[in-house]
């Protein structure tokens, strides 16, 4: 599997090529933060599929670290005037700390499945609340930045410049992703999970290693938190930890195939360009989202493993095919 | 090598395992014996740190392994198998076998280049890149063995690697179990198939409802009155004897 990926290597370098040239190809703005747009979903479905399609550990609240990450960037910039452009890292580690306590705490006491999946979505209503309820949040009132175009500021004039932000953030993750699918560690979450106990029993420190896959959602969380605030200038708490977002990433990952590095990508487009056709066709209100929910019914319906999954079936079976004519299988 | 001392057990009003004393040496096959129910995956459970002991001393190597979590009991080199396989599913025999591998390298090469001579030690090579939900039963027991192997260990602990499969292939992996034991691996096993007990075990113990009735070499525990009650019920040492 791997070779064969390392082979379509080129092919993928010239499709990122594509994706970095295109804003030079298309002048409608909508065009462009529509696919700003897809790529910051893909993003943030990447760091839900490292804990949930890789770990195993299915997550509603994933819109914590997000969510905490925006507020950390901006309060420093709003409250000290720190430049968002390091502000972008201590919102990487305030989401990375939030995922070492959530984790821990959950991890710790054996929590899995189901009860997990709960856990993070009570966290994320409790940020909420919280957030709602101090001061230094602003409150329900919520936090306006100002509007200061520059790159220590991560704002940028043209929509161009978010695009290229979005761009870079997706890049990474599949960078991490794609270091999973070759490492130890991307292994041993595998093998967590696939099956906890005999991973236990092989030597794998399990709560360490969902530990860690949880930080590493929560910092690229952070991060997304960073992005959004920089480039919508207002925050209060329904944004900030909204559950639609805890939703949209685990959706994209879903629709795309979990455990795939570009099930995400492939889902984040294929939803958003569903969406906009049926916003841009149908005029009736509120039709459009039932048409999106019926397309979103189908393909999970029909296609369990995701648009990615169904692919990779067909190239299996075809290659399978062609293996059994040549030699018979080993029976004992 | 590995010394258990009054190592107790209770579930609830059950006594799954009950003051059980036993020792396995360095370079021994030793194997455990007795009814179903008699509380040897439990034994098995709590000397590789999956369940709690109520009572008693469990030390690999001198030092004692209770309170240690199963990874930790894993990278001391003591590694136990499932009775019921449990396999990665979802990936091929080659990944799953890998995984044991990595827990003495970070690096996926040497990960993958141990695991093929694992493979082959446990003859799976040609069935590296078979998913491991389409092997058969005869398969998934040899991914068990071959997946605790790949992880290097002093002590292997093989929980019924035999049950369920054909003639043929038990002859198979006794073979395969003793060629383990002469690259200088401990085994302690558990076992129902008499036949492989008699053939494999330098030494065996025989628990029933918790407690060891016997031990001692393979034959002189199989010739045990304690033994063959046990097995099939009482008097039937009388019967058997008066039988001969």
């Amino acid at each position: 599997m791997m070779s064969n990926f390392r082979s379509h290597l080129s092919f993928l370098l010239l499709g990122a090529l594509g994706l970095i040239i295109l804003p030079y190809f298309i002048t409608s703005r909508f065009y462009i933060d529509v696919l700003t747009l897809i790529f910051f979903t893909a993003y943030l479905g990447q760091s839900w599929n490292i804990l949930g399609g890789y770990a195993g550990q299915f997550s509603f609240g994933g819109v914590m670290f997000f969510g905490t990450g925006a507020y950390v960037s901006s309060i420093l910039l709003t409250t000290f005037g720190f430049p968002p452009i390091f502000g972008i890292f201590l919102a990487i580690l305030g989401g990375a700390i939030l995922g070492l306590i959530v984790g821990y705490m959950s991890f710790r006491s054996g929590l899995r499945g189901s009860y997990f999946a709960l856990i993070t979505l009570a966290f994320a209503e409790l940020l909420r609340v919280l957030a709602n309820s101090v001061e230094f949040t602003g409150g329900g009132v919520g936090l306006f930045l100002t509007y200061a175009p520059g790159l220590s500021n991560l704002q940028f004039e043209s929509p161009v410049g978010f695009y290229y932000f979005a761009l870079i953030l997706m890049f990474i993750s599949i960078a991490i992703v794609y270091w999973l699918e070759s490492s130890r560690f991307g292994a041993q979450l595998v093998a967590i999970r696939e099956n906890e106990d005999a991973a236990e029993a092989l030597g794998i420190d399990t709560l360490r290693c969902k530990i860690y896959a949880i930080m590493i959602m929560g910092a690229m969380g952070g991060a997304a938190g960073t992005f959004y605030s920089q480039k919508y200038l207002y925050l209060d708490p329904p944004i900030a930890y909204s559950i639609h977002l805890s939703v949209e990433m685990l959706l994209v990952t879903i629709v795309g195939g979990m455990g795939t590095i570009f099930g995400p990508l492939v889902g984040a487009f294929v939803l958003h360009t569903v969406n906009e056709i049926a916003r841009h066709f149908i005029d009736t209100p509120g039709l459009s989202l039932i048409v999106y929910g019926l397309i979103l019914i189908i393909i999970i319906g029909y296609l369990p493993n995701g648009l990615i999954g169904a692919f990779k079936k067909k190239e299996k079976k075809s290659e399978s095919s062609s293996l059994d004519k040549n030699q018979s299988r080993e029976e004992p | 090598m590995l010394s258990v001392n009054n190592l107790t057990k209770r579930f609830g009003g059950l006594l799954a395992v009950s003051s059980v004393d036993l020792e396995v040496k360095e370079k021994e096959i030793v194997s455990l014996i007795g009814p179903n129910g008699a509380g040897k995956t439990t034994l098995f459970a709590m000397v590789a740190g999956f369940l709690k002991a109520d009572e008693g001393e469990i030390n690999f190597e001198k030092a004692s392994v209770v309170g240690l979590k199963p990874h930790q009991i894993c990278q001391l080199g003591m590694v136990r198998t499932f009775q019921i396989t449990q396999p990665f599913a979802g990936l091929t025999t080659l990944q799953n076998i890998m995984v044991g591998a990595y827990s003495n390298t970070a690096q996926t090469d040497s990960a993958k280049k141990k695991a093929e001579e694992v493979a082959e030690v446990v003859g799976m090579t040609s069935l590296l890149s078979q998913g491991a939900d389409g092997l058969t039963v005869a398969g998934r027991k040899r991914l068990e063995l071959a997946r605790a192997l790949a992880t290097d260990p002093k002590l292997l602990l093989l929980d019924e690697v035999m049950a369920g499969l054909n003639p043929a292939e038990i002859d198979d992996i006794v073979t395969v179990i003793k060629g383990i034991r002469d690259r200088g691996v401990t085994i302690f096993l558990i076992e129902h198939v008499m036949k492989a007990v008699m053939n494999l075990s330098d030494r065996t113990y025989v628990l029933n409802d918790g407690k060891l009735i016997a031990s001692g070499t393979p034959s002189s525990v199989a010739e045990n009155p304690q033994v063959i009650e046990a097995y099939l019920g009482h008097g039937a040492a009388e019967a058997m004897a008066e039988g001969a």
